[in-house]
C-alpha cells in the first residue's frame, strides 16, 4: 500500500494544476462573456482585412 | 449629441499608469456591433485597448494621455449611433458576485472528484484488507482537502446565512452552511479518534451541487436595469424662453409655468403646454404609442417628451417638469418596479416550508438517540448530522434553477429572450392577457389598403419619395423599386401634404382640403390621402395599419386556453373599434393615456387578475412594470424592452404563446422536482434516523436524486 503515497500526491497536484488553469482562466475573464465569446468568431480580424 | 467631457472624470489611472473607464453602451446586438466599437477605437492612437462585454454591454477601454479623451471615447460609441450611459457599481458588483460563484464551484468540484476518489477505496474495501493505517492515511488526505475547500467554497452559503440569522430570519441557507460546517467538524474530530466513517466526502458533494444550482440561478436572474431614470434623462438640457423681444436659454428644469417656450421643427417640446402660434404635426408615440404623426394647430395642448416634427411652435407653459405626463409616467413606473420586488419565488417557498421541518428532524433524530437510547453524544450528533446532510436538498436545490435555465435556452432558440427565472414562474399563472394595439397586434406602420393602376402609383410615389412622413412612406412602399418621374418644384406643406409640378401641371397628394377635393362621400376609418394632378384628375389612397399575419390566430389560441383578453389602446375609439372586431376582442378600451392604462391594469390585478402585458411602446412601459409578467416585440422602443420581462424577436405574436406554453411546461417540472426530492426523503430520511446512512449511502442518495431532478428537468426540451 506503500505506492499510495507517492501516487495521491501526484493526483492531487494534477488536480492542483488543473484548478490552478481554471483560476486563472477566471481571474483573467474568460468566463465573463461566453455570449460574446460565441459572437466574436463572427468577426473577421483586422489583419486580414490590411492583408487583402 | 450630448456633451460627454463629463466621462473625464470618471476615468480612472490603473496600475499600468494607463486610464481606464467602463461605460454602458446600449444597443448592442451582434459581432458586427462589438467589431464597429472596438475597431473604432482601436483607430485612435492613445487607446491601448478596448473591449465590450456582450453580456452586460459594457465597454471597457484603456489609454495613454490624458484623462480628457473619455470625452472623445464616449462621443465616438455615441456617434456609432449606440446609447451610452456612464457603469454603475452595481453592475461592476455583479460581475464580481458571478466570477466568485465561479470560482468557488471549482473549488469544489476539485475538492469533491478527489475526495471522491479516495472514498471510493473505502468503500469498497474494509479493515481487515486495507488495514488500519492506510485508512488513517486516506481520511487525514480527505481532511486535509475538504477542510479548506468547504471553508473558502462555502462562503456563498454561510454569508447568505448569517446575513438572515442576523435579521432574525431563516433561509435555504441556513440548514446547508450548518450541515456543512457540522458535518465537517464532526468529521474531523472522527479523524482524529480514527473512526470508521467520516463525511468530508457528503459535505463536498453536497456543497457541488448546491453551488452549481446557485450559480445557474445566478446567470438566470439578470440585472434589472430600472426604467425609470434613463425615462426622465431624455427630458435634460435648455429650451427657448421667449421674454418679449429677447429669446432666452433656460434649463428645462427651471421652466415655470405661464412660460412661452419656442420649439424649433425637429426638437422635442420640454413641457406640458398650450399651442400659441403655428402649427405642425407632432410625433406623439411617448403618449400614445401611435406612430402616426399629429397635426396640431393654435389652441391644442401638447405634451412633454413628444417631437415637434415640421414647423416652430409657440408653446405656453401648462405644467413644469416635475408635474408633466412625463413625470407621472416615471413616478407610476418607479410604484410598479417596487411592487414587483415583493414577488415570492417558488423555491423561496420551498425554503420556508423546509428549513424548520431539517432542523426540528435533525435535533429530534438526536434527542432520541441520546435521551431515550443512552448513545454517547458523539454517536449521536453524528447520526442527526447525516440527517441533516441526506435531507439537504441538493435536489431542492437544482429543482428550479435547472429546468428554468433549460426553458429560457429552449426560448432563446426561438427567438424569446427570457429576462429573469422568475418569469416563467409568472407567466404559467396568468389568466388574462393585455394587449397594446399599435406596433404589438399591428405592424405599427400604414399599409397602402387601397389598388390602383401602375401609372398613377408610379406618380404618387414620384411624388411621395421627397417626403418622411409615414403615409407618404407606405405609398413608396406600396409602388417598390420601380423607376420614378422626374418632379420639378417639389413642396412639404407640414400637415397638409405635397405639391410639385410634373410636365407643366400641378400634382398635389395630401388632405382633402389641401388638394381642394370633397369628402362627403368618403367615410372611413382608414387614413385616407388625395391626390390631383393638373386640377381635375383625383385619386383616393387608403392607408391602414395592419395586423400581423398570425394575430388574429394568436388571439383564438389564447381564447381556447380560457384567457380573458383585454386590449388597451392610446389610439382613437373607431379605429381601436375595427382591429378588436377583426380580432375577436370583445373589450376594448381606447383614447387612454399611459395613466388610464396603469390604473385599468392595477385595478384588475387588485381584482386577483394575473395579467400578462403585451407591449411595445413608452406609453406602455408603466403597464408593462406593473403587470404580473410582460412581454414585448424585438421592434419596441429600449425603454420599453426594460421594462419587461421577455423580448420576442420577429414579425409573428405566435411566440407569446411559445412562452406561455413553454412557462406552463416549465412550472409543471418544477412541481415534479418538488415531488420527486420529496419522495427521496421519504425514503431517505427513515434511513437516517435510524442511523443506517454510512457515507457510502448518503453520496449515491444525493448524486442518485440530483441526477433523476436534473434528468426531469431536460423533459422541458421535449414536446410540449
Amino acid at each position: 500500500m506503500s505506492i499510495l503515497l507517492y501516487l495521491i500526491p501526484i493526483a492531487l497536484l494534477l488536480g492542483l494544476i488543473g484548478l490552478g488553469a481554471f483560476i486563472w482562466a477566471i481571474k483573467s475573464g474568460q468566463y465573463d462573456d461566453l455570449d460574446g465569446a460565441a459572437r466574436r468568431i463572427l468577426i473577421d480580424d483586422d489583419d486580414d482585412e490590411e492583408q487583402q | 449629441m450630448n456633451d460627454n467631457s463629463g466621462y473625464a472624470k470618471l476615468a480612472k489611472k490603473n496600475k499600468a499608469g494607463l486610464w481606464e473607464l467602463s461605460i454602458h453602451v446600449n444597443g448592442v446586438r451582434c459581432a458586427g456591433c462589438i467589431q464597429k466599437i472596438e475597431s473604432t477605437l482601436h483607430k485612435k492612437d492613445k487607446v491601448q485597448e478596448a473591449r465590450l462585454n456582450f453580456s452586460t454591454g459594457r465597454l471597457y477601454v484603456t489609454w495613454d494621455g490624458k484623462a480628457d479623451l473619455a470625452g472623445d471615447i464616449a462621443n465616438d460609441v455615441e456617434a456609432l449611433g449606440y446609447q451610452i450611459a456612464p457603469d454603475t457599481p452595481a453592475g461592476r458588483d455583479e460581475d464580481k458576485e458571478s466570477r466568485f460563484l465561479l470560482l468557488c464551484l471549482g473549488v469544489a468540484g476539485f475538492a469533491m472528484g478527489n475526495i471522491m476518489l479516495l472514498s471510493f477505496g473505502l468503500w469498497i474495501t474494509n479493515i481487515e484488507t486495507m488495514g488500519f493505517a492506510t485508512r488513517e492515511f486516506l481520511h487525514w488526505v480527505s481532511a486535509i482537502i475538504g477542510i479548506p475547500a468547504v471553508i473558502f467554497a462555502g462562503r456563498p452559503f454561510f454569508r447568505s446565512a448569517f446575513g438572515a440569522l442576523r435579521k432574525g430570519q431563516t433561509n435555504m441557507d441556513v440548514p446547508i452552511s450548518l450541515a456543512l460546517i457540522l458535518a465537517t467538524s464532526m468529521s474531523l474530530l472522527e479523524t482524529i479518534k480514527g473512526s470508521e466513517h467520516v463525511y468530508f466526502d457528503s459535505a463536498v458533494m453536497l456543497m457541488f451541487f448546491l453551488l452549481v444550482g446557485r450559480y445557474l440561478d445566478y446567470k438566470a436572474r439578470r440585472s434589472a436595469k430600472s426604467v425609470a431614470t434613463e425615462l426622465l434623462q431624455t427630458l435634460t438640457g435648455f429650451a427657448v424662453v421667449i421674454k418679449g423681444d429677447k429669446k432666452e436659454k433656460t434649463l428645462i428644469r427651471d421652466l415655470k409655468e405661464d412660460m412661452e417656450v419656442l420649439v424649433s421643427a425637429g426638437e422635442k417640446i420640454p413641457v406640458d403646454g398650450l399651442i400659441i402660434e403655428g402649427q405642425s404635426s407632432i410625433d406623439t408615440s411617448l403618449i400614445t404609442g401611435e406612430t402616426m404623426p399629429r397635426d396640431t394647430a393654435k389652441g391644442d395642448e401638447v405634451y412633454a417628451g413628444t417631437i415637434n416634427l415640421n414647423a416652430p411652435l409657440r408653446i405656453k407653459v401648462l405644467k413644469a417638469k416635475e408635474d408633466s405626463l412625463l413625470s407621472d409616467i416615471v413616478r407610476l413606473i418607479e410604484k410598479a418596479e417596487q411592487g414587483q420586488a415583493k414577488y415570492v419565488r417558488i423555491a423561496d417557498k420551498a425554503a420556508k416550508l423546509y428549513t424548520p421541518l431539517v432542523h426540528s428532524l435533525a435535533l429530534l433524530t438526536f434527542l432520541l438517540w441520546w435521551g431515550l437510547l443512552g448513545l454517547a453524544w458523539q454517536e449521536a450528533l453524528m447520526i442527526s448530522i447525516t440527517v441533516l446532510i441526506i435531507t439537504c436538498p441538493c435536489a431542492l436545490g437544482l429543482a428550479v434553477p435547472v429546468v428554468q435555465m433549460l426553458a429560457s435556452g429552449r426560448l432563446m432558440k426561438n427567438h424569446i429572450l427570457v429576462k429573469s427565472g422568475d418569469a416563467l414562474e409568472r407567466m404559467a399563472k396568468i389568466d388574462t392577457v393585455i394587449f397594446d394595439k399599435t406596433g404589438t397586434l399591428t405592424y405599427g406602420q400604414p399599409k397602402l389598403t387601397s389598388t390602383h393602376d401602375e401609372k398613377t402609383l408610379q406618380l404618387a410615389a414620384s411624388l411621395s419619395s421627397h417626403s418622411k412622413h409615414p403615409l407618404s412612406q407606405a405609398i413608396t412602399m406600396a409602388y417598390g423599386d420601380g423607376a420614378l418621374l422626374e418632379m420639378g418644384d417639389v413642396e412639404e406643406h407640414a400637415g397638409q401634404g405635397l405639391s410639385a409640378s410634373y410636365k407643366g401641371k400641378q400634382v398635389k397628394l395630401g388632405r382633402a382640403d389641401f388638394c381642394g377635393v370633397d369628402v362627403a362621400d368618403i367615410n372611413s376609418t382608414d387614413q385616407v390621402l388625395f391626390m390631383t394632378y393638373g386640377g381635375n384628375k383625383q385619386e383616393v389612397f387608403h392607408l391602414a395599419d395592419t395586423l400581423r399575419p398570425d394575430a388574429v390566430g394568436t388571439v383564438q389560441a389564447l381564447k381556447d386556453m380560457n384567457m380573458r383578453i383585454v386590449m388597451l389602446s392610446g389610439d382613437r375609439q373607431q379605429t381601436a373599434q375595427k382591429i378588436a372586431e377583426q380580432l375577436g376582442i370583445n373589450e376594448v378600451r381606447a383614447e387612454l393615456s399611459p395613466v388610464d392604462k396603469f390604473n385599468i391594469t392595477e385595478k384588475m390585478q387588485e381584482e386577483g387578475a394575473h395579467c400578462l402585458m403585451v407591449g411595445d411602446g413608452l406609453n406602455d412601459a408603466p403597464v408593462l412594470a406593473a403587470a404580473s409578467v410582460s412581454m414585448a416585440p424585438g421592434s419596441a422602443v429600449d425603454m420599453a424592452q426594460n421594462a419587461t420581462d421577455m423580448v420576442y424577436m420577429g414579425n409573428e405574436t405566435k411566440p407569446i404563446i411559445e412562452a406561455y406554453k413553454v412557462a406552463r411546461k416549465t412550472q409543471n417540472l418544477v412541481i415534479e422536482n418538488f415531488v420527486l426530492a420529496a419522495l427521496y426523503n421519504l425514503v431517505a430520511i427513515p434511513l437516517a434516523v435510524m442511523g443506517y446512512v454510512t457515507p457510502m449511502i448518503a453520496a449515491i442518495a444525493m448524486s442518485g436524486s440530483s441526477l433523476l431532478v436534473i434528468g426531469n428537468s431536460l423533459r422541458v426540451k421535449g414536446k410540449l
